[in-house]
């Protein structure tokens, strides 16, 4: 009975605040523009947020699983001028101390050193790229180690890397671009005019960020520090622990190995960088816990103003209708009967600004994925729970004040109202 | 049959230290299916009475009885309930939800009531709108209709309910006399199918439909009598 009550209470007190809405609609869109924006806001990022980690966390593997990478300069630099300097006087990472440290490491799969630059241009008889190809130098281990995966033909074996081999693994854009009706294996091309065998095809990765992943050609590392190298170049290594259970004790051995390889006294700090695919994950996600926390403090802040407008918009609603509710409380609503009516309308109101600040959200928010291919649209389903709750909970704390002086009204009194 | 009584009434306001007797000993009985009208100058206390037999007030002290039950130490929602189910008004200036329909105005007192199914109350409505001549109005809005029309949607909305009675607070004041007879003779009608009737009014003519009239003199009552009409 009570239930039922309160049913048609709440079903009543609906069409009244679509009712009311609809008397004052421009005051109740600049209402509701608050609400919106506060809720659009934090659905988009969180949107944005959850389609990049689904990519970055299936798309960011970089490096192979289990694999530690060693390089002179962090791979976010975060900092001024000074601290940019420190890495940059670090001595480079050569092939040498590469081969150095796979003599003195024990426990790990493999030590593989790489590197890379860009701006190539490959060419095949009359055909040729845009100067903007890729290109890698590895060695045997490379493949695994940065995740390619080997199509066609054979992999580098040590030989090609100990006599500097003019041999070349093509990555599937330079296949579509050069060969793109004919076995690319066994081939010759040239990058920047030098002479390479074709020994091998790499299978499609996509885009990440909106960038082809697949842009690039790998050569022996020797091969491509002969060429492609100069002063500046500095070596990245990757080391794979056997498995993940081993990997901090790898990453102890790398970093106990890697200091002396560097020639490091007792005293000395690191003039190395170790990061890892886990690191990478956990770098992104102090970023991003910035920008939701700003996100957030923004949806507060324009919930709050708000709900301060939702407060206004209702104490003048009331205001304007002592009239009604003395007529209210002469027929029989009951002082219940009034604070509902009000409490509701303007919960109602806010969800309404809730509703559409969620749509908006996930609309925008999912935008990433035009930008970026290969990445599902994403509903964030707890956070348009928590979005319309905090609309709802706005709704309540602020309309409270004006549903209960409606309430309170002396029905003799508003029935006298003009 | 005794529907209303009232006993030794009063009501006292203090306004700062003077005291001022709205209703200084009022006794009154009202029987069922009774035609009463109330009426007085202003600063008579007529107000007073009406608020007080409509429920929406309770007195400084005495007793009040209504259909048996003891209303004069009521609470606030106790009298809403009262209100409800005991009670049609019919205001001067008709008092109807301007943006609802003819038939949302007249459920309005059947939502609160709260026991009755929605389709139900629609049926109701209708009824009660047909019994006011306005069965072709119903999804009408108040500014789509005529002040005799409206008011008769008000007092569709009193009958509605089935009330003890029908408490009509100047009927006939925001209309013309055209219109304001056929009110009258509205109400003429439901009394004739058994409602009891309460005319508050300042004008002997409407008071004149009435079978007796209280006049009402500084809080008390000065004269209670048949009318000529109720002499016959």
């Amino acid at each position: 009975m009570y239930i039922r009550t309160t049913l048609k209470t709440l079903n009543d007190a609906f069409f009244m605040a679509l009712e009311a809405i609809h008397d004052n609609l421009l005051r109740s869109i600049l209402t509701l523009l608050g609400i919106v924006i506060g809720v659009f806001a934090i659905i988009a990022v969180m949107t944005a947020i959850r389609t990049l980690e689904s990519s970055i966390n299936s798309g960011l593997n970089i490096f192979g699983s289990d694999v530690i990478f060693v390089q002179k300069s962090p791979v976010l630099q975060i900092g001024d001028h000074n601290s940019r300097r420190k890495y940059w006087r670090r001595p480079n990472i050569t092939w040498d101390m590469v081969l150095e440290l796979r003599d003195r490491m024990t426990g790990s799969e493999f030590v593989s050193g790489q590197d890379g630059t860009g701006g190539k241009t490959i060419r095949y008889r009359k055909e040729s790229t845009n100067p903007n190809v890729g290109v890698q130098g590895v060695d045997e281990f490379g493949l695994e180690a940065l995740n390619h995966k080997l199509e066609y033909g054979r992999n580098f074996i040590p030989e090609d890397i100990e006599y500097n081999r003019r041999v070349v693994l093509l990555g599937s854009d330079v296949i579509q671009k050069l060969f793109p009706f004919q076995d690319p294996i066994d081939q010759s091309i040239s990058i920047n005019g030098i002479g390479f065998d074709v020994i091998g095809t790499l299978e499609y990765k996509g885009e990440m960020f909106g960038q082809s992943q697949d842009n690039f050609v790998i050569v022996p590392i020797t091969t491509y520090l002969q060429y492609f190298g100069s002063r500046w170049t500095s070596l990245g290594i990757s080391v794979k622990a056997p498995d993940s259970e081993s990997f901090d004790l790898i990453k102890e051995e790398l970093i106990d190995q890697m200091r002396i390889v560097r020639g490091l006294g007792p005293m000395d700090e690191n003039d190395f960088e170790v990061t890892s695919n886990d690191a990478l994950i956990d770098t992104f996600g102090t970023f991003t816990a910035g920008i939701k926390l700003f996100a957030g403090a923004v949806s507060i802040i324009a919930l709050v103003v708000a709900g301060i407008g939702i407060m206004n918009i209702m104490l003048v609603s009331v205001s304007e209708r002592i009239k009604e509710i003395g007529v209210r409380k002469a027929i029989g609503a009951t002082r219940n009967n009034i604070l509902f009516q009000f409490l509701l309308e303007a919960v109602f109101l806010s969800l309404i600004g809730g509703v559409i600040g969620v749509l908006l959200g996930i609309g925008v928010g999912n935008m990433v994925t035009l930008v970026m291919k290969n990445v599902a649209p994403v509903i964030p389903i707890d956070w348009v729970f928590i979005g319309l709750g905090v609309c709802s909970f706005i709704g309540i704390v602020f309309g409270i004040y004006p549903a209960y002086k409606a309430a309170g009204l002396d029905p003799i009194e508003s029935l006298r109202h003009e | 049959m005794l529907l209303i009584q009232v006993k030794d009434l009063y009501k006292i306001y203090q306004m700062g230290n003077t005291e001022v007797r709205a209703l200084d000993g009022v006794s009154l009985s009202i029987e069922q299916n009774e035609y009463l009208s109330i009426m007085g100058p202003s600063g008579s206390g007529k107000s007073t009475l009406m608020n007080l037999l409509g429920c929406l007030d309770t007195p400084t002290s005495g007793e009040f009885f209504m259909d048996g039950i003891n209303v004069a130490t009521m609470g606030d929602d106790e009298l809403a309930h009262i209100r409800n189910k005991k009670i049609g008004f019919v205001f001067q200036t008709f008092n109807l939800l301007p943006k609802s329909t003819s038939l949302r105005n007249v459920e309005l007192p059947l939502i609160y009531n709260g026991e009755i199914k929605a389709h139900d109350r629609r049926d109701m409505a209708i009824k009660a709108l047909t019994r006011v001549n306005l069965g072709d109005r119903v999804n009408h809005k108040p500014n789509e209709l005529s002040g005799g029309q409206r008011q008769r949607v008000a007092v569709a909305r009193a009958l509605v309910n089935n009330p003890a009675i029908i408490l009509a607070d100047e009927p006939t004041g925001n209309l013309d006399s055209k219109t304001g007879e056929e009110i009258m003779a509205l109400f003429d009608e439901l009394h004739k199918q058994g409602n009891t009737i309460i005319l508050v009014t300042h004008e002997e003519h409407i008071a004149a439909h009435a079978s007796r009239v209280v006049r009402l003199l500084d809080g008390k009552i000065a004269v209670d009598e048949p009318t000529h009409r109720g002499k016959k």
